[in-house]
């Protein structure tokens, strides 16, 4: 076990069981967080393609036909991405509680941002959308291929704010470097991370499309330059050929791993998912060599592949999640106990103490002497000239101090007092009396 | 205390980005999702039996802003919610998501429905071109209706017990929490609300669609008066659920709040609150009342500039009904479990007795010296002042003691400090001081140096954090408590 430095803060958990067990945390953490990823890379890889695709249009109007079709399944995978995102989000914050909340307060204004960027970035995908129709020719049109540039852009920056949290949260032995978002960046392997992530995205995009144009019963009449099999073909190139890069990217970010998480259990799994993943590619490469007439049928089969792939992948980033932060978690759960037994130790000796004596009148009268001394004026009126108004009627205090009226414009009102009782106000007043009095 | 605080001085700590996103979020929810998409589904189901296709286009454009509206900045500040949450109290939605795991669970599957059946409804409302799609469309269309409906009940249920946990502090039951006893005024006000808003909605956007010259259709004013005087009657029914719920809701919550925290309370700001609310409650219902009745005559009585002083009575009233709610759960963020600084009740007079900065996680020093003391004060202000206050912005802690003590004078530091350790008795929506002596004459201390020097206070987004060695052994023994 990793023996942490002085400077790697350990809190104490919240004091409440987890709701389920943590395995079935973690199986959700793993699923749902695979789903929701799964519709962020078609929405950020289709918002990619659909401004390649735009602007060959301007030499061919065919592929300007065709980024119009893909930009119509990004909004509805947009609303799924960010739905979905909720489930894993759920988990995270009950398994990672404290490691999770800590890297969103360490890049806070870059975690707020996510709310207006994501909104603008989904706005303006409507508007591409939309206006498709309408905005066709010269300014116009630029300002529509712009409109599409800008959402693009956003979603290309977003999903950095995510990742520098993800990976972030693993390291809390460096949460003391970090002065903000941008610097956050530098701990860890976050553009590996990213460049992983975006690899993905355009590659996952790319096979989704191919089996969205390729499936029997799909609307090609906007299309009529394109056969299905020719949008088969171009869409499984995309996603042969960035899976490809891949074969890159994956051990980048694999051999940029910060040492703390790794073990024989991930690199099996991690070589495991490589390896189908290879096979995946041969199939895939195999699939474009075929003619028309048959492309296409082992669609099905290469969705399976890929997704045991992605199971692997995502399995391997909890393992290593898991075993980065257990020497983290194992402090953790020490100084929770530790803090909850001193605690009941405590309250338990608090309880059994004989009940305290009724309150005096000296300290009863701390609950005003913030306010009232006895020859200045603090906040209230000073002892002495409460003596000379009440001289002889303590009862007059009590009832003022139960419902306090407002009788002097420069002064703020007085709060009530009535949750002390009858009983102890009267004392205070009888107090009050006397040390006014004496105070003359 | 265990967590990094995020803090901007200038906007209360935060917390306000909080309350603006989460009204921004009911402003477009209640109306919108909850009140239109039934209303327009009816609109659809209406225009299929009586042959009416005029009715059913003006249903899908305004649907169309519907679903641009709630898929974007709806779903974006729910999601906001949660987030900011995160940042400014995690302590706090922490815990509730621990006790509240299945309803918010449940919550998510509806919340999927949800957004699928809007997309579904949409984008296929002009593929229904058959009598029989069209009976399958809008079957789609009372799916949403219910399925938002339920998203808004279930949250309810949280806001509810975050206010008043009911039995929850004995048995740590689910269902007890569901159940505590300002859910159903508050899910009538809510459910009532939105049908009243969303109506007033639909018919100030029917304006947009029934222009003289427009080319679909060559009688606008027939259509605008017969959706008029539709939904004038949805706004009158609906007044009266919203009159009638709210009132339920007025006179539950003093029972509520003398059952939940001081007598005293009641007394002053929240009187104010609660009569406040009772007026605009009165001016609103009467708002909508004039327009209502106004609508049930002809169209034209009731210009288009006219629909928009009800809705913004009612933004302002559903505005002060949020802020009263949060307000009333004072000193509590989770109702005689939590304060609103994270502060658990049970933990209080431990920290009291053994110092908070001992156990904090995310503190300079451990213990209060004379050289340290203002160093000290700024993480204990940190730690127990900074989810509401600020230094120098809004809600700063300094106005309420210039209010005090006065401007031009000097601040006693010794009545400060016992102001500080009473000041739950005196201002009973205050959490008690939850550190030892010397840590509430650092506080003051510290913000005795701030009247001199104003100065920000940086939240760890931009300052990070500082870490000071955590003692090894428990130093908490019975001895050391009976020295205190």
């Amino acid at each position: 076990m990793t023996t942490f430095l002085a400077a790697t803060p350990i809190p104490r958990d919240l004091p409440l069981p987890l709701p389920v067990p943590e395995w079935l945390l973690v199986v959700c953490l793993v699923l749902f967080f695979l789903v929701h990823i799964l519709f962020v890379n078609l929405m950020v890889g289709g918002s990619l393609i659909v401004v390649v695709l735009e602007w060959l249009g301007l030499k061919n109007k065919r592929w300007d036909a065709l980024a119009h079709e893909v930009a119509q399944t990004i909004t509805v995978n947009k609303s799924l991405a960010v739905v979905m995102g909720i489930g894993p989000l759920l988990c995270i914050n009950l398994v990672y509680t404290m490691q999770w909340y800590s890297a969103n307060a360490l890049t806070g204004h870059a975690w707020l941002m996510i709310v207006p960027l994501v909104t603008v970035a989904f706005l303006l995908t409507y508007l591409h959308k939309y206006t498709w129709d309408t905005w066709t020719s010269g300014g116009k049109k630029t300002l529509h291929q712009l409109t599409g540039l800008g959402a693009a852009l956003l979603f290309l920056f977003i999903p950095l704010i995510f990742l520098a949290n993800v990976n972030l949260m693993l390291f809390p032995g460096e949460w003391e470097k970090v002065k903000g978002f941008f610097s956050s960046l530098s701990i860890g392997n976050v553009l590996p991370r990213y460049l992983h992530f975006m690899a993905a995205s355009v590659a996952m995009t790319g096979l989704f499309l191919a089996g969205w144009f390729g499936r029997q019963n799909a609307d090609l009449s906007h299309l009529d330059s394109f056969t299905r099999p020719e949008l088969r073909r171009q869409f499984y190139k995309v996603c042969a050929y960035v899976t490809l890069a891949q074969f890159v990217l994956g051990p980048l970010l694999l051999f940029t791993l910060p040492a703390a998480g790794i073990t024989t259990e991930l690199y099996v799994i991690i070589f495991s998912g490589a390896a189908v993943g290879l096979l995946t590619v041969w199939v895939l490469f195999g699939e474009l060599k075929r003619d028309d007439a048959r492309i296409g049928s082992r669609y099905w089969l290469i969705v399976m592949l890929f997704s045991i792939v992605v199971l692997g992948m995502g399995s391997g980033r909890h393992v290593y999640r898991q075993a980065a932060l257990a020497p983290h978690q194992a402090e953790i759960k020490e100084r929770t106990e530790r803090y909850a037994a001193a605690l009941a130790e405590f309250n338990q000796n608090l309880a059994a103490a004989p009940a305290p004596a009724e309150l005096s009148a000296a300290q009863l009268f701390m609950n005003c002497a913030a306010c009232h001394a006895p020859n200045v004026k603090l906040v209230g009126p000073p002892l002495t000239e409460i003596a000379q108004i009440y001289a002889g009627n303590p009862d007059g205090i009590v009832a003022w101090a139960k419902a306090p009226g407002k009788k002097r414009p420069e002064l703020p009102q007085m709060p009530p007092f009535a949750h002390l009782g009858d009983a102890s106000l009267r004392k205070i007043a009888e107090l009050m009396l006397e040390k006014g009095g004496a105070a003359k | 205390m265990d967590f990094p605080s995020f803090y901007m001085d200038h906007l209360a700590g935060g917390r306000l980005i909080i309350g603006l996103i989460a009204s921004l979020h009911v402003l477009i929810n209640h109306p919108l999702a909850v009140g239109a998409y039934p209303l327009l589904t009816w609109m659809e189901w209406w225009a299929h039996k009586n042959n009416r296709p005029d009715i059913d286009r003006l249903a899908y454009r305004i649907t169309f802003i519907v679903f641009i509206v709630t898929t974007t900045v709806g779903a974006m500040t729910g999601v906001g919610i949660w987030l900011s949450t995160s940042l400014f109290a995690p302590f706090a939605i922490g815990s509730l998501l621990r006790v509240f795991f299945w309803g918010w669970f449940a919550e998510w599957l509806v919340f999927i429905s949800e957004v699928g059946l809007i997309c579904w409804w949409f984008l296929s409302w002009k593929k229904a071109d058959t009598a029989e799609k069209k009976k399958k469309h809008i079957k789609i269309g009372v799916a949403l209706s219910i399925m938002s409906w339920i998203t808004m009940a279930l949250i309810v249920a949280v806001l509810g017990f975050m206010m008043k946990p009911g039995e929850w502090n004995q048995t740590r039951a689910f269902w007890d929490a569901m159940t505590n006893p300002l859910y159903l005024p508050q899910l009538g006000f809510r459910t009532c609300f939105a049908f009243m808003t969303g109506a007033v909605f639909l018919w100030f956007a029917t304006f947009f669609f029934t222009k003289k010259k427009d080319s679909f259709n060559d009688k606008p004013r027939q259509l605008r008066n017969w959706i008029v005087y539709r939904l004038s009657h949805v706004v009158l029914v609906a007044l009266l659920g919203t009159f009638l719920f709210g009132t339920w809701y007025w006179n539950a919550i003093p029972e509520t709040m003398k059952a939940n925290s001081s007598v005293a309370l009641l007394t002053q700001e929240f009187m104010s609150w609660h009569g406040q609310f009772q007026t605009l409650l009165g001016w609103t219902i009467m708002a909508f009342l004039v327009v209502g009745l106004g609508g049930l005559g002809s169209s034209f009585m009731i210009p288009r500039w006219a629909l928009l002083i009800p809705s913004f009575m009612g933004i302002w009233l559903l505005g002060h009904f949020e802020r009263a709610r949060e307000f009333m759960r004072k000193p509590w963020v989770i109702g005689e479990y939590m304060y609103s600084n994270g502060i658990h009740k049970d933990e209080l007079a431990f920290l009291q007795s053994e110092g908070l900065l001992k156990h904090a996680t995310y503190v300079k020093h451990r213990e209060v010296t004379d050289a340290n003391k203002v160093e000290c004060g700024k993480d204990v202000f940190m730690l127990t002042c900074s989810r509401c206050h600020s230094t120098t912005g809004l809600n700063s802690v300094l106005d309420k003691f210039t209010a005090m003590y006065g401007a031009d004078k000097p601040w006693d530091a010794a009545g400060m400090t016992l102001f500080i350790k009473g000041m739950h008795q005196t201002r009973t929506f205050m959490p008690p001081f939850p550190g030892n002596d010397k840590e509430a004459e650092a506080l003051v201390a510290y913000l005795l140096q701030l009247r001199e020097k104003p100065e920000t206070l940086h939240g760890v987004q931009t300052e990070g954090i500082v870490i000071a060695p955590q003692p090894k052994e428990p130093a908490m023994t019975a001895e050391a408590n009976t020295q205190n």
